[in-house]
């Protein structure tokens, strides 16, 4: 019985297994990928609760993943584009994906975007990135004052309070698509010993 | 006034609104799915209550976690009562925190900071 894309089901249990052995090589906790709605926000965030209770993560680490992961995924749904259906396989959905060692936990995000929106998100990233802690929080502020909640429930400061609550930068990558859109990945850091 | 009560679920928190029996606090989580539409109620409630408000107003912030989106509209509720602090109406504002929550006492701090309202941080 053909499986999928295999020709056989038995290439298809070597691909399940390679992919099982990946995730274990890379430490990865969890792998989504989808339209990424507020019900999957609430839900990822009580299965990461609970696996961090269980690992006895400190409290303060459980506060920064908490936000750090309702900023990512919040990013995701308010801004992956949402192209013509069909239009290509990314159409407004997006990748989120949790991995750690012993030292760190990585939240990444991946969503396309529409390539005319990359310089201004490169210059805000790059911004922030730059910042310094009292600088970072002079900024939270002003952008907290002048900014205006986005019909999407944007505020302009997820990418702020990531970088002031884990202290670290956050690295980013453009991957071409096509000549309107561009595959957006996002990665940032906590410290397990926070 | 009417009583406002909304009950607290995993990304909303409780609010009460009381004029009457003088408790207003919101306390718990906020994310909401929608943050113009969840808050809209409270805000005009607020608008409503600054018109002909209580001799004195204490409003309790109890909040263990709130996203980027509902700090926005923190800082919208708060400039409502720094209004009524510049009219002349008694209004303290009452921020409570985890004692090892340091980022709530300094999100709390930062508020304070920003609006001309009598502040005071609580532990909890």
């Amino acid at each position: 019985m053909p499986v999928a894309n295999f020709n056989n089901t038995a290439d298809f249990f070597e691909f399940v297994y390679g992919f099982y052995k990946t995730i274990k090589a890379n430490d990865i906790c969890l792998v989504y990928e989808g339209k990424i709605t507020h019900q999957i926000t609430k839900s990822f965030i009580s299965l990461a609760e609970a696996q961090m209770a269980e690992d006895k993560e400190a409290v303060r680490v459980q506060r920064i993943i908490l936000h750090v992961m309702v900023e990512c995924l919040q990013n995701v749904s308010r801004h992956a584009d949402d192209h013509d259906p069909g239009d290509n396989i990314y159409s407004g959905k997006g990748i989120f994906m949790i991995s750690k060692n012993s030292f760190d936990y990585f939240f990444t995000t991946g969503n396309t975007v529409l390539n005319e929106k990359i310089p201004a998100l490169i210059e805000m990233i790059n911004k922030i990135n730059k910042l310094d802690n009292p600088m970072l929080k002079d900024f939270y502020l002003k952008q907290m004052r002048e900014g205006r909640l986005s019909d999407k429930g944007g505020a302009g400061l997820g990418f702020i309070d990531i970088r002031r609550k884990t202290g670290r930068k956050i690295e980013y990558y453009f991957l071409p698509v096509s000549e309107k859109i561009s595959f957006f990945m996002l990665t940032t850091s906590v410290s397990r010993t926070t | 006034m009417e009583i406002l009560h909304i009950l607290a679920t995993e990304d909303i928190p409780e609010i009460i609104l009381d004029k009457e029996k003088e408790v207003f606090e919101i306390s718990g989580r906020s994310l909401p799915e929608d943050i113009n539409s969840f808050y809209q109620p409270v805000i005009n409630w607020i608008q409503g209550y600054i018109r002909t408000p209580n001799p004195v107003t204490i409003f309790k912030f109890r909040f263990s976690y709130f996203n980027t989106a509902s700090s926005k509209i923190i800082l919208d509720i708060l400039t409502m009562f720094e209004v009524m602090n510049e009219e002349g109406h008694n209004v303290v504002i009452r921020w409570y925190y985890q004692k090892d929550d340091e980022d709530m006492l300094e999100a709390g701090e930062e508020f304070a900071e920003m609006v001309e309202v009598p502040f005071e941080l609580v532990t909890l």
